[in-house]
């Protein structure tokens, strides 16, 4: 099995996708002769050619909203936007067509289509690239949301999307793209969206979390487990749908739940968890959930970020709160 | 730049026409039924049988003329005021009604009926255009894509993004926009200081073309060339049909507040209809019986639409939830189960 970050597996993934129907198109800026700027889509128009790989004018609604005709016609898009930060002029898109064409044409017209970006902070970029706004997306009607925290799930999860016959966003985080590896199958797989996957089983907490901050999660269970205590993690890796089960089941095995995004805090994915187990495991908590988030602030350029996004310690201090409880 | 021109308002042709009076009267006659249908809907808004209705009389030109230069197969993105060019592509009656009367079919024509449902809002269906045509370019097969929109969408970022994706990739994409010369209240002349939404087109290395849009034969003749175009590799094309909205944006709105009455008389004079009855009536072709016999026909067709559309039930509370997404998520069926089990409770 060869070893792949996450920025290879996701151009193994779209490299199968290309070659295996000739319906997929790859579209974005700068995704064909230099490869993207995260060098995901590198080697993609050599192979496959400037029609199928298509660098685009600088214009995310144009490319949001000209893969949505190229998906009613049929095609298979797969757009790149190349930052979070600067998907909002194409979010208009995906809000008021991407997102309504199945249910305003009763099905007669679907948009099977996928719009990949990076998205998150900690690697000291410039302003507008470091965003994290998944709640806004996961809080759209009719698309899906998948976010990846490791290479398996990352190629797992871009073909699951491809292959899904309805419009799906990929998130990148962009601090993982090379940060880990690990082996992943050569050959075709999918991981389903709409699961949950519980990567460390334990008794005494749950922490719930996904993308980039998986890495700081675990390594907070790592730190609390040489302290005795028996800690489940959560990876939700699908953001809209949520998997409601695997939040309540864990939730109610342990009792005691610390949710870790790096988005803002107010209307976030945490508060969203934090609502589904108030819902449906509050009888089984011992102590009140913890949401350990970004601030409701605009995210501080690189000499201040990291008083924004969650570090291990404030995981820890978190999960220590709920403990003692 | 010159504006294309026919058949003038008195009925005269004043260049070859692109087609003969067996077809003349097939537009002239889908125009009568455009119209009507048109009244139609604002009296059934007044009735409180529809919701908001858009009305489109005194571009029953624009929207026939460009229509007719179509091949069924052919990709159609408008907007809440075309449903002129629905109908002449081939949506039906019932689906354009039932839309208007606030229920998610009217989104779904017929399979084979290539036309989305209409755009409320503005300017951001023209990209769909663009793609639907590259698709065909990518597909291999020869499928144009049409879209409308009006003066107030060029003002948009889509319209820039639509044009210009479009022009790189030499799409087969018909722009066709309707300047009916005001955007609800606001003018022309205050939407843009371009002396022509036709003259746009250069910017974008793409061919513009101004055009009486009260001239049907006209329409049908400019938008027959940028299709010829389109389906030959030669690339997209920008018609401005130069026309005018007769009524009101909406059945909500109240034109004079913001137009002079002489103006909507002036523009009466030039109205779509008259000028084709007139040409009919010059070749013999034209007389009151048969007009009213074919006006009778239609009556009856969108009445038979309407009763269609008025028997159909509304969505229960299963049925919103079924079209999101290709089976209802998880998350939906729980959301709907607890509607089911709640509703009604008080």
């Amino acid at each position: 099995m060869p070893e792949m970050t996450v920025a290879l597996a996701l151009n193994d993934a779209l490299h199968i996708a290309l070659r295996d129907d000739p319906a997929t198109v790859v579209l974005g800026e700068d995704v064909g002769k230099a490869g993207g700027v995260f060098r995901v889509t590198d080697g993609l128009q050599q192979r496959f050619g400037a029609d199928r790989v298509v660098d685009t004018p600088v214009a995310e609604s144009g490319i949001v909203g000209a893969a949505f005709g190229l998906a009613i016609a049929g095609l298979k898009p797969i757009a790149e936007l190349q930052f979070m930060g600067f998907s909002y002029p194409g979010y208009d898109q995906v809000i008021s067509h991407v997102g309504r064409i199945r249910n305003r044409s009763r099905s007669r017209f679907t948009a099977p289509m996928v719009i990949r970006m990076p998205y998150g902070g900690g690697i000291g970029a410039a302003e507008h690239h470091s965003e994290s706004t998944e709640a806004m997306y996961a809080h759209t009607p009719g698309i899906k949301v998948v976010v990846p925290s490791r290479p398996y799930d990352a190629k797992g999860l871009l073909l699951a999307a491809i292959e899904d016959p309805d419009p799906v966003i990929v998130l990148e985080p962009i601090r993982a793209y090379r940060a880990i590896k690990e082996d992943v199958p050569a050959e075709r797989f999918a991981v389903p969206i709409g699961e949950a996957s519980v990567v460390r089983e334990g008794s005494d907490l749950t922490m719930i979390s996904y993308g980039a901050m998986m890495r700081d999660t675990l390594s907070a269970a790592d730190y609390l487990e040489d302290d005795g205590v028996s800690v489940e993690v959560v990876d939700l890796r699908t953001l809209s749908p949520l998997d409601h089960e695997t939040i309540v089941a864990s939730a109610k095995s342990t009792g005691r739940v610390v949710v870790v995004v790096e988005s803002p805090r107010t209307a976030s994915l945490a508060s969203e968890v934090a609502a589904i187990v108030g819902e449906r495991a509050l009888y089984s908590l011992l102590a009140p959930v913890e949401r350990v988030t970004g601030h409701d602030i605009v995210v501080p350029l690189k000499r201040a970020e990291r008083h924004h996004i969650p570090d291990a310690g404030r995981i820890v201090a978190a999960a220590r709160r709920t403990l003692e409880a | 730049m010159e504006q294309r021109c026919i058949l003038d308002p008195e009925g005269n042709l004043i260049s070859e026409a692109p087609v003969g009076l067996d077809e003349t009267e097939r537009l002239f006659d889908a125009m009568l039924t455009a119209r009507l249908y048109d009244r139609k809907c604002s009296a059934m808004q007044r009735q409180g049988r529809l919701a908001t209705y858009a009305p489109y009389e005194g571009q029953e030109a624009a929207q026939i003329g460009s229509a007719a230069a179509l091949r069924p197969g052919d990709w159609m993105a408008g907007t809440y005021r075309d449903a002129a060019a629905m109908w002449m592509h081939g949506y039906p009656f019932v689906n354009l009604l039932l839309f208007r009367m606030g229920d998610e079919r009217g989104g779904c024509p017929p399979e084979d009926v290539f036309i989305l449902p209409p755009s409320i809002t503005v300017g951001g269906h023209m990209i769909h255009a663009v793609g639907l045509a590259w698709a065909s370019l990518i597909k291999g097969d020869d499928r144009v894509a049409i879209t409308y929109f009006g003066d107030g969408a060029t003002s948009e970022g889509d319209f820039h993004e639509a044009m210009n994706f479009a022009a790189v990739y030499e799409t087969p994409t018909i722009f066709v926009c309707q300047n009916n010369q005001y955007a609800i209240s606001m003018s022309r002349e205050g939407q843009t200081r371009s002396a022509t939404i036709a003259g746009k087109a250069d910017a974008y290395g793409m061919p513009g073309v101004l055009v009486d849009g009260n001239d049907v034969l006209a329409m049908l003749a400019v938008t027959t060339e940028a299709v010829d175009r389109a389906r030959s590799g030669g690339g997209p094309t920008l018609i401005e049909a130069f026309t005018y909205r007769a009524g009101p944006h909406t059945t909500t709105d109240d034109p004079l507040r913001y137009r002079p009455a002489e103006e909507v008389d002036e523009w009466s004079h030039r109205d779509p209809i008259v000028r084709v009855r007139r040409y009919l009536q010059h070749n013999g072709r034209w007389d009151h019986d048969r007009e009213q016999t074919v006006l009778d026909g239609v009556a009856a067709a969108i009445e038979a639409a309407v009763a269609e559309a008025e028997a159909t039930d509304p969505y229960t509370a299963i049925e919103v939830f079924e079209a999101m997404y290709a089976e209802p998520t998880p998350v939906l069926k729980a959301q709907r189960d607890a509607l089911l089990r709640d509703q009604g409770s008080a």
